[in-house]
């Protein structure tokens, strides 16, 4: 099913797309999108999971709240990709904006190139559902800020040799791993994160993901994969514990 | 299991929002793409304001200050009072009514554009053009009841006023001017009243700055700015930019890359780790301009003849995107209505908070 959105608000086109779904249509392709907010959001639908695919620029909250449905862009998207995302895959093949996966619950999202700030803000984690986020350029200040669970993996493949310039990563950052391609200054790196050593488990988490990744972009998981990469954790579960006065 | 249905939540969830387009070799374009773009950004805003800011548009005048003065409620004797005070101080080469049609617009007031040259006296010599001119604003703005100066710079000009900015467009049939640099602004009036004279562009000479978020300091800047003869009139914070804009660079000749570490300064933390110059600078700077601080989250669009420039505060919060293709430069808060001018772009990415994305002319 293809809808042209080029005329169409941001109501008029999620209304379209959940027509779309309660009628069992299983794939949506969506052309002209200019802005259009929170697409994918407001698709409840337990056993109809659809595939969005957008070309053009979908606007700020796409797939916000998503329910396991995937998106595919071809382009960028702006701000807010995937705030408080329960389920799904997000697939950018192009860059973002601010603010990506900002409360992600669960689902992976994936970006080819680069994000701004205040990636993974917040992002968390419980029990079996453990969110994804694999961005394959670089990021801005703020990166994983109050995470609180989550994989984040940051694959720098267009900073050549050079380091990442990102300042604050891990501000307040109390849950989740971060795993970053190569080294990191200190300097970078918020009060509340600190470098571990990987394991086999990280290991299999970097091949499984980056794996996805690399096949989603058509690259080669095996050249990503072979340098080395390095693990943030929180230094404390509850940074602030000390400030609250109760 | 099916939800049981729930009290929708109808509150409109708003900011401001900004497009700037320059085309770097100075040809003249006209409005329908900017007015597209920033209409494009519509849920951005309320309806409570939109304005544009157009260099380059009155070539046959452009050796005049083009003024473009509201009356608030066509108060007839605002209009006489000011007519007397301008010829009384300025050579008038030219005044009409700007054209208007009708338009989703709220109460629009009288608003006349006069093309003047300055007439000094005696010891008004020693001031330069610009300076007499701020001045004479400043009298308009402060002392005549119901008149206020939406702009006072050679061809440029302000339009704005209360509605949704492609309303106003239409009211103001801006699709029918031409420039080489247009600023826009679609208004979501956070502490103060939507009213014409509070929407943005705000402008003094040819500043023009446009504007989204919140300035918390703008108590301390205004009363800073107030001790270099600019006097806050128009009820919104973002007036303050423009005056700051005015004194740090026109008059103290600063470049826009220190004024944005002035408005925008880099924590103490970052500020121990740069070298030493570097450091000296910068403590200097903060140790002078404290009280030009801007405070709080902001992104604006600041333009002048032949140059434009995006800024964000150091954290960034607030968005603002840049995109280039060819002479054609972009800044937006949302990529979407870049790409609605052009879809190509060679370049397009996001600024770093505090640090000014600085568009000029090729010469």
């Amino acid at each position: 099913m293809e809808i042209d959105a080029s005329k169409l608000t941001q109501k008029e086109l999620n209304d379209a797309i959940m027509d779309c779904m309660h009628s069992g249509v299983k794939k949506i392709i969506l052309r002209n999108v200019y802005g259009q907010r929170y697409i994918g959001t407001r698709l409840y639908s337990p056993n109809n999971k659809v595939e969005i695919e957008i070309f053009g620029t979908p606007g700020n909250n796409l797939g916000a709240f998503l329910d396991g449905h995937r998106i595919i862009v071809h382009g960028n998207a702006q701000d807010g990709v995937g705030n408080t995302m329960d389920d799904g895959v997000i697939i950018v093949d192009g860059r973002a904006g601010d603010v990506v996966a900002m409360s992600m619950r669960g689902g992976k999202i994936f970006i080819r190139d680069s994000v701004g700030y205040r990636a993974a803000l917040h992002m968390k984690e419980y029990l079996s559902k453990r969110p994804v986020l694999v961005i394959g350029g670089t990021v801005q200040d703020f990166f994983g800020e109050y995470m609180a669970g989550g994989i984040v993996i940051l694959l720098r493949l267009n900073l050549g040799n050079t380091l990442h310039e990102a300042n604050f990563i891990g501000t307040g950052m109390h849950g989740g791993v971060i795993y970053i391609r190569g080294e990191v200054e200190r300097h970078h790196l918020g009060k509340e994160v600190g470098v571990s050593k990987l394991d086999e488990k990280d290991e299999d988490i970097l091949k499984r993901y980056v794996g996805e990744f690399a096949h989603y972009f058509g690259m080669d998981k095996k050249d990503i994969i072979k340098e080395d990469f390095t693990k943030l954790l929180p230094v404390l579960k509850r940074p602030y514990g000390r400030i609250y006065t109760y | 299991m099916t939800r049981i249905k729930r009290e929708i939540y109808e509150k409109e969830i708003s900011a401001c929002s900004l497009f700037g387009a320059m085309n770097r070799n100075k040809e003249r374009f006209t409005g329908e793409g900017v007015i597209s773009a920033i209409a494009n950004m519509h849920v951005r805003g309320n309806g409570l304001g939109g304005g544009f800011a157009i260099y380059g548009l009155y070539p046959k005048y452009k050796d005049c200050y083009a003024f473009h003065i509201m009356f608030e409620r066509r108060n007839k004797d605002a209009k006489k009072e000011t007519d007397a005070f301008l010829s009384m101080n300025f050579d008038l080469v030219y005044d009409e009514e700007i054209p208007h049609g009708d338009a989703k617009v709220v109460n629009p007031p009288l608003v006349w554009r006069y093309f003047v040259i300055p007439k000094k006296r005696r010891e008004e010599e020693n001031f330069s053009d610009d300076d007499y001119v701020v001045q004479k604003v400043m009298h308009i703005n402060t002392k005549i009841e119901d008149a206020y100066v939406f702009s006072s710079g050679k061809d440029m000009g302000v339009f704005k006023g209360v509605g949704y900015p492609e309303d106003v467009a239409e009211y103001f049939f801006l699709d029918k001017y031409k420039g080489y640099i247009w600023t826009a602004h679609g208004r979501f009036p956070t502490n103060t009243q939507g009213w014409w004279g509070g929407a943005h562009p705000f402008s003094i000479l040819d500043w023009t700055v446009v504007h989204n978020g919140e300035i918390s300091s703008y108590g301390t800047n205004r009363r800073y700015l107030e001790m270099h003869g600019y006097y806050c009139t128009l009820h919104t914070d973002a007036e303050v930019m423009t005056y700051a804009v005015d004194l740090l660079m026109r008059r103290q000749h600063l470049p826009m890359s220190l004024v944005a570490r002035i408005f925008a300064p880099p924590f103490w933390e970052l500020i121990d780790r740069m070298d030493e110059n570097e450091r000296k600078l910068l403590t200097e700077l903060r140790m002078v301009y404290a009280p030009m601080l801007i405070n709080g989250p902001f992104a604006v669009i600041i333009a002048h003849h032949d140059e434009m420039i995006g800024l964000t505060d150091r954290i960034r919060l607030r968005p603002l995107i840049a995109g280039v293709r060819g002479e054609m430069f972009y800044l937006s808060l949302e990529e979407a209505a870049i790409r609605l001018l052009s879809q190509k772009l060679d370049k397009v990415w996001t600024p770093n908070g505090g640090e000014p994305v600085i568009v000029r002319i090729n010469r």
